[in-house]
């Protein structure tokens, strides 16, 4: 527990100018404009859109501009933000099959309808330091086009399997239910399949990706593929109640990952492969595939497999991954607890004056005989 | 259950209106720098900016589940003759809120329609249809093409 204390009013206003000035840094350098960090800096500021659950890249970029780039504490100031707007409604559900594709593969299939896209990607870069980036470039990078664009849609590879009924298959639920809200109901368990998700969507990043190491690793018993990893623009529309019909509001970039996990069967259903589903914000190819794997293994319940490592356990996992409340539950601990500390202080002094106490009674004891 | 307007093809309006929502500041202010005087109006609802919840489903066909909020605008006007016109895009800009809700008013004048279509819908669509192509070319680029290295003996 900690109490509220009046006074340091001063010394807050002088650490407010102090971090503003430290923000800064160096005068003599110019400043980072907000637009530089969104169009050079888009992961991060695909990151902070993902884990303060907001799109918008100015913003995001805003909220790592005043952060200084810490990325939580940028996610914070996103959370903090959304809170201030009001929710004109839902989307219909984003349709990634409909993806304006920038990047497209799959580890399971070598030939595709649509084919293997690497897009941007750093993967098949060495890793070398590329010191030209340090120095004044007087030339503006520039991609090579090819002659005519990919195809309009691509199959989702998951669904090229569905066909054949070895997939898991994947279906809305009857009548296609609108879907909870963690930002308007706390999570309750177990939770379904969109609690679960809508939390790793917001969930941080480092968290799932660790936990979905520990996954490949044998704490859960997946072995997943990256069946297919598609980035991309897709359209959001909206359906205005005083319209009454479908409005499209502009792109939105998603990364999409959808792992092949082995097989289950049942009774009744016979031996197929099952599903993990990961979808981000912006280029979060990490994020994507680590949520994906862990969507796998918090299936652990339906497929009746035993849950005995945390990626496998809901409340472990939807209740520690939120770096927002993580971070202020760690970071609480700043705040003045001076008459919770009084406290202990005061008991370990009496335990300590007791023991005391108890062993100069004994030694007396001990003198007498 | 509502329409899928991802299979629906799109009404003249839905498709002006998408394409006001795509165009930038800069793109409205010179479309309308461009057409002269425009038509008296009111603001009904001053633009406003709030969320939209994106939905996805999981797998990418299966249960509906929030993916987070997106910052998004909206604005309506009325013109002299009674005409509201509605805009809603992504983002936090009210300046073009206001503008493109006026170009959809004005969109449904026939006395307007056919000159906003040639001179500002119909290049506007044609180049974010372009810009969305050379998107596509850069990343065809890096299309693999496997049937080189199998060629042969393979």
């Amino acid at each position: 527990m900690y109490v509220a204390v009046k006074g340091g009013e001063a010394a807050i206003l002088a650490t407010h100018d102090l971090i503003a000035e430290e923000r800064r840094g160096d005068p003599s350098i110019p400043e980072l404009s907000v637009a530089q960090i969104r169009e050079q800096m888009a992961l991060s500021v695909a990151r902070v859109m993902n884990e303060g659950s907001l799109y918008d890249r100015d913003l995001g970029a805003l909220a790592l501009k005043q952060a200084q780039g810490d990325v939580i504490e940028a996610a914070f100031l996103m959370r903090a933000y959304r809170t201030t707007l009001p929710r004109f409604g839902s989307s219909v559900p984003l349709d990634t099959a409909a993806m304006a594709i920038r990047r497209r593969i799959s580890a399971t299939y070598k030939d595709l309808p649509g084919g293997q896209v690497l897009g941007p990607t750093y993967d098949y870069t060495h890793r070398l330091f590329d010191f030209a980036l340090m120095a004044d470039l007087g030339s503006e990078p520039e991609a090579q086009v090819a002659v005519s664009p990919l195809d309009n849609t691509m199959p989702r590879v998951p669904d090229i399997l569905g066909d054949e009924g070895l997939m898991e298959a994947e279906s809305p639920p009857a009548d296609d239910p609108r879907p909870f809200d963690l930002t308007r109901d706390p999570i309750e368990f177990p939770a379904d399949r969109d609690v679960r998700l809508q939390t790793m969507a917001r969930g941080d990043e480092g968290f799932l990706l660790g936990l979905a190491y520990s996954v490949q690793r044998g704490f859960g018993s997946n072995h997943p593929f990256a069946g297919e990893i598609r980035l991309g623009e897709v359209s959001v529309d909206f359906i205005p109640e005083e319209l009454g019909f479908a409005i499209d509001l502009g792109d939105v970039t998603l990364t999409e990952c959808q792992m092949v996990n082995q097989f289950q069967g049942g009774k009744d259903i016979p031996p197929q492969f099952t599903r993990g589903y990961g979808l981000a914000f912006g280029h979060s190819e990490r994020k994507a595939m680590s949520m994906a794997i862990i969507d796998r293994s918090l299936k652990a319940r339906s497929f009746g497999e035993a849950a005995e490592y945390p990626a496998q356990q809901e409340e472990f996992v939807l209740y520690h991954c939120d770096n927002v409340e993580a971070a202020g539950f760690v970071e609480h601990l700043k705040l003045p607890h001076y008459v919770d500390f009084q406290g202990e202080l005061e008991l370990l002094r009496k335990i300590r004056r007791e023991q005391e106490e108890r062993a100069a009674q004994a030694a007396q004891l001990e003198a007498a005989e | 259950m509502t329409v899928n307007p991802h299979t629906e093809s799109k009404t003249p309006r839905q498709h002006w209106m998408s394409v006001l929502a795509r165009a930038s500041l800069k793109d409205l202010e010179q479309a309308i720098a461009s057409l002269g005087p425009m038509p008296a109006y009111d603001v009904m609802k001053p633009a406003e900016t709030g969320t939209i919840m994106l939905e996805g489903r999981a797998g990418g066909a299966g249960r509906r589940f929030n993916i987070g909020e997106a910052t998004m605008t909206r604005c309506v006007v009325r013109l002299k003759d009674g005409t509201m016109g509605f805009s809603y895009a992504l983002g936090r800009d009210k300046r073009k809120a206001q503008l493109a809700a006026l170009l959809d008013g004005m969109l449904q004048l026939p006395t307007h329609a056919a000159i906003l279509h040639n001179s500002v819908i119909g290049p506007l669509a044609e180049q974010q249809a372009s810009k969305k192509i050379d998107v596509s070319r850069k990343a065809a680029a890096t299309k693999v093409d496997f049937f080189t290295l199998v060629r042969g003996d393979g």
